[in-house]
């Protein structure tokens, strides 16, 4: 694996923590679904880092065998059962307009197709970056009349993996110029930016230091191409924004909110660095 | 309870002694072996416990234990607030003496697996599980 | 009965008469256990599946009783005879004394 050459840490981050270099996943391993879905797990970066790196890698190569082995087949993957309840909730009627996600949609398998590849997406009528997640919300209270999930709740995580994984094999491809770009820029400018008592931004880890240790924790690039993940750690289904917190927090500053058009921009930019590498949804990390 | 510096000494020495003793466990993990077995003597050989020697994560380590010809075997999580895990009765159409499951493990421990044999004899195997604090709660 | 439960097990369709066969199986379950504190420091009381069952046209293949220890989502895997055509039958029975079943045919070929 080709890396570029920036390890350089500043002062104040290897103040805060140490990152080391013990090599614990295997890198050079290969991501094939029910043994015969390849997945894109390394390849170009896409134009817009061609500055800051040659290559993009999936997350699943810095976990270790075990947790890698668990993606590799959906009836190991615990992200599966989720993917089946909403299968269920899908075909369910909820809310005052009598209807279900399957009445205007159909068979999810067909409709929801690629979908999941290009989100966050623009929203002409809205005039703003939607998520998926805020696109299940809109559906659900605007088609529907039914109460909006939690952003982060289960039934949420759960039906973005049900859609999400209609496009799961197809290269991430979100679109980051056009009416996108305001927002896309705004992420960018979060993403370099250091917050927290700590002082880091994003890319003091997931640019400078992937492949390298924080403690214990084999750092990765940061890469969603795999959300909403199982994640061992608290054993569901996780989407971007909740992990987005997760590290805004670990950084030791306030977060932002889930769903918040800060984040919704920072989803917008961490995705694009993705651009290229397969949906992996529901993918497992620890 | 005060202790004094050679209670405390004592403490220490007494803690380097559980260490080189080849099978201690806590009470609580003695109690789990000692109502599955009887007290009586286990083997070395005739079962297999497969762990990873690092878990990445410990809310979901796998593990795989087989014992041929074994009627039961329990897992002993020994470093657990509750050490038990699980206990696998292997049928009449079990076509092997073996499962994998996915278990939780509160710290660096051993693991132990026990199998009781068909003719009664007990046979153990240990393995030490690594379970790292990742540097991202997330 | 808890919410959210559902079972997955995976078993080929067709084996040869008497052939070892692998099964997997999985169930959503948060297995709480007994060991958390909630927001307000109170226990969260132990709510778990505690034992699972698998026969085979009404033999036994496993009976396995599971603690606290056993990771949300309870997974296992482990290997079946097929003396004849028939019905795999699993059974999950839950601490609050729920019990969720599913069945499997299986045919020789």
């Amino acid at each position: 694996m080709t890396k570029p050459m920036g390890n350089t840490l500043t002062a104040i981050a290897l103040a805060a923590v140490a990152f080391g270099t013990v090599a614990t996943a295997d890198e050079s391993a290969d991501l094939v679904i029910n043994g015969d879905q390849e997945m894109t797990i390394r390849t170009a970066a896409p134009a817009h880092l061609s500055d800051v790196m040659d290559e993009i890698n999936s997350g699943w190569l810095y976990r270790k065998d075990e947790t890698q082995l668990l993606q590799m087949d959906d009836f190991d993957n615990p992200g599966m059962i989720f993917v089946d309840l909403a299968q269920d909730a899908w075909n369910a009627v909820d809310g005052s307009e009598d209807k279900s996600c399957a009445s205007c949609h159909d068979n999810v398998e067909e409709t929801m197709k690629g979908v999941r590849a290009v989100y966050p997406k623009w929203n002409e009528t809205a005039g703003e970056v939607r998520t998926l997640a805020h696109q299940i919300n809109d559906c659900r209270e605007n088609q529907m009349g039914a109460e909006k999930w939690k952003y982060t709740g289960g039934k949420m995580t759960a039906m973005e993996a049900l859609i999400s994984v209609q496009s799961r094999g197809m290269p991430v491809d979100v679109a980051i110029d056009g009416p996108a770009q305001s927002t896309w820029e705004q992420g960018k400018e979060m993403y370099y930016s250091r917050t927290g008592q700590l002082e880091l931004s994003c890319a003091n880890c997931h640019e400078e230091n992937y492949g390298n240790m924080i403690r214990a924790d084999h750092l990765s690039q940061g890469q969603i191409n795999g959300f909403p993940v199982y994640r061992l750690k608290n054993s569901k289904l996780n989407n971007a924004h909740a992990r987005f917190k997760g590290c805004v927090r670990d950084t030791r500053a306030e977060t932002y909110k889930p769903g918040s058009a800060d984040f919704v921009a920072l989803e917008l930019y961490v995705a694009s660095r993705g651009n290229g590498l397969s949906v992996e949804a529901p993918s497992v990390r620890n | 309870m005060e202790f004094s510096r050679r209670d405390t000494l004592a403490l220490g020495l007494g803690a380097a002694v559980v260490t080189v003793l080849p099978f201690s466990v806590n009470a609580a993990a003695d109690d789990v072996i000692a109502t599955f077995t009887g007290g009586a003597d286990m083997a070395d050989s005739g079962i297999e416990l497969t762990a990873p020697e690092i878990a990445e994560n410990g809310n979901t380590v796998p593990v795989a234990v087989s014992a041929p010809g074994a009627s039961a075997i329990i897992l002993i999580a020994t470093g657990n607030p509750t050490p038990g895990v699980a206990q696998f009765n292997f049928g009449p159409l079990a076509a092997s003496q073996s499962a994998s499951t996915r278990i939780r493990l509160a710290g660096t421990q051993d693991v132990v697996a026990i199998a009781q044999m068909a003719d009664g004899s007990f046979a153990k195997a240990i393995a030490t599980v690594k379970v790292t604090i990742g540097g991202c709660g997330g | 009965m808890a919410s959210g439960v559902k079972p997955r097990v995976k078993v080929p369709k067709t084996a040869a008469a008497g052939e070892a066969i692998t099964i997997k199986s999985l169930i959503s379950h948060k297995m709480e256990s007994g060991q958390r504190k909630d927001k307000e420091g109170n226990l969260i009381p132990r709510s778990i599946i505690n034992r699972f069952t698998v026969e085979f046209n009404g033999q036994s293949v496993l009976d396995m009783a599971m603690e606290p220890a056993i990771s949300t989502n309870p997974y296992v895997q482990f290997e079946a005879l097929v003396p004849e055509a028939g019905d795999f039958v699993f059974t999950w029975y839950d601490d609050d004394g729920s019990v969720y079943d599913t069945t499997k045919s299986i045919a020789i070929g």
